[in-house]
């Protein structure tokens, strides 16, 4: 089956393809730690509704850039324009998945998840009813009584990834996500991943050390340098969806997009 | 281990009665003519708890204790949090209770019977003085540490600032605030005690001095073990409140 027969075929990713706008923009932006020069000059965009990974060498200004998009970090240079509104805080449109979860080790899952709606002052049934949707979402249900200290890492990521997802915001930030979970769980959270970017239409910039995993993943792999970061490459893998997980990682196009990436970045090695 | 042995409360009963029974033996082989057994101890607390005299003795002595506890609570997490939250209440408050804390303070003992006399006023003050530096510096050391990944998640969710302390920092704080509650009880219950002895001789205290001038060493150490026993329940119902309000998780799984 050819890409141009697989994506007629399907109308949601024919859909998908054909919705270009910009959801966040970052021009020229530059930070600077005390002695440590993270990012110099950074400049994306990343389409509304896609899925937008960032690859680069350990240190290279990852999880900064995460930070200054979401308005916890003060870029020293530049803006960022998210849904056309400069970023100068954190906003109701943006949720982080936090790398090391960062969930309340002394609240239960359901809570864990409702808390940014608690914080909205959504009423408790309200937002516990939004919490269940979205824990059965991401396959935790049976847990919601549970505390973080009895759940397994991976089991902790997809709270942290529910919590995000129940603000309902527009751009989900996430830092590193599946980096502590096993394989097994990687695939089946990738999965979950593409199936809530098709079907909750939101913006996603995901952060990954993995190659395979960018390229299955993203519509848009955006490559940085080494420290200063720099954006150094944009790589738009056109990969067709509708074949099944293990079809596409034997499709050409992935196994030449991954090769690709992998001779860029390991001049960075040598 | 047995599983008898494995449940928490059997093994506080063993190290319990290991310690009564070498009391009993160090009583029964007299170490010291001053030093009654156990069994003597006992029959002497029944007597002093049936003529009703440790009743009044003890409310005598919990009255000055837990208004100077709770006092001592609320002042000194209320301050604590302050010099956690906010820079210019540490730069003033810090060294202040670091000095406090490291003063032997039962020397100013003296100085408080000057300014308030020798009554109940004086009993709290000491309590007070006892217990709020720990209870201070324990709840400005927990605010501080808040780990920064839960304040960048609150502040990426809006957390207002009330929010933040009332949902994340006082939360993840507790288990320092109640381990310096905890050490300010048993500071407050050693104020108590010394104020009785040194001020006035009443309460438990009173017991204590009484008994050890007649000489009737098994009522005197009844008195002892009475009040070393209020404190440990006292610590017993902090660590209840700790579990049920601030750190359900805890209970889920022992
Ligand atoms: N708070 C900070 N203070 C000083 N330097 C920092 C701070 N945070 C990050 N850095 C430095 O800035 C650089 C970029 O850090 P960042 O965490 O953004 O990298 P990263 O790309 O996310 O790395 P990794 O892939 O290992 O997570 C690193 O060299 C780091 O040492
Ligand atoms: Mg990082």
């Amino acid at each position: 089956m050819s890409t141009i027969a697989s994506l007629t075929a399907s109308p949601p990713i024919a859909d998908r393809r054909a919705e270009p706008s910009t959801a966040v923009a970052v021009r020229a932006v530059s930070k600077a730690y005390p002695g440590v020069e993270a990012l110099r000059e950074v400049s994306l965009d990343c389409p509304a509704g896609r899925l937008t990974t960032l690859l680069g060498p350990s240190g290279c200004g990852k999880t900064t850039l995460l930070k200054i998009i979401a308005g916890l970090i003060k870029a020293d240079a530049g803006t960022v324009e998210v849904l056309g509104r400069t970023v100068c805080g954190p906003g109701p449109e943006r949720a982080f998945v936090f790398q090391d979860f960062a969930l309340l080790p002394w609240a239960n899952v359901v809570r864990n998840v409702a808390f940014g709606l608690e914080l909205r002052d959504v009423p408790k049934s309200e937002r516990e009813a939004v919490a269940a949707h979205y824990i059965a979402e991401v396959g935790l249900k049976g847990f919601e009584t549970k505390y973080p200290h009895e759940l397994s890492g991976g089991m902790r990521q997809r709270v942290g990834l529910a919590r995000a997802l129940a603000v309902k915001a527009d751009v989900l930030l996430m830092d590193e996500p599946f980096s502590a979970v096993d394989e097994q769980t990687r695939r089946k959270f990738q999965e979950d991943l593409l199936r809530l970017v098709a079907q909750e239409r939101k913006t996603f910039l995901f952060v990954t050390h993995s190659i395979e995993e960018a390229v299955y993943l993203s519509d848009r792999i955006v490559l940085l340098s080494r420290r200063p970061g720099r954006i150094w490459k944009v790589i738009e893998p056109d990969l067709p969806r509708t074949l099944s997980p293990d079809q596409i990682r034997r499709e050409p196009v992935y196994l030449d997009t991954v090769e690709a990436i992998w001779q860029n970045l390991r001049q960075y090695v040598e | 281990m047995p599983p008898l042995l494995s449940h928490p409360l059997a093994l506080r009963f063993v190290s319990f009665g290991a310690v009564l029974a070498l009391w009993e033996y160090a009583g029964r082989a007299g170490v010291n003519a001053v030093f009654p057994s156990v069994s003597e101890t006992a029959l002497a607390w029944i007597a002093l708890a049936a003529d009703g005299s440790l009743g009044k003795a003890l409310a005598v002595t919990l009255t000055p204790l837990v208004i100077g506890v709770v006092v001592s609570a609320l002042a000194g997490i209320g301050i604590g949090l302050l010099m956690g939250l906010s820079r210019r209440a540490e730069w003033l408050g810090v060294p202040f209770f670091i000095v406090l804390q490291a003063a032997p303070l039962a020397a100013i003992i003296p100085m408080l019977i000057l300014a308030y006399g020798i009554g109940l006023a004086t009993k709290v003050a000491v309590v007070c003085v006892m217990a709020v530096p720990v209870i201070v510096l324990n709840s400005y050391k927990a605010v501080r540490h808040t780990p920064g990944s839960l304040l960048e998640m609150g502040q990426s969710f809006l957390a207002t600032r009330p929010q933040m302390i009332a949902k994340v920092m006082l939360p993840s704080a507790s288990p320092v605030i109640f381990a310096g509650l905890r050490l300010g009880v048993a500071a407050g219950f050693i104020g108590a005690i010394l104020a009785e002895l040194l001020i006035s001789p009443t309460g438990i205290g009173d017991l204590i001095t009484y008994h050890q001038s007649v000489a009737d060493y098994p009522r005197m150490y009844a008195a002892i073990v009475t009040i070393i026993v209020m404190s440990l329940v006292f610590l017993e119902v902090l660590g209840k409140i700790e579990v049920s309000v601030f750190r359900p998780e805890k209970r889920a799984s022992p």
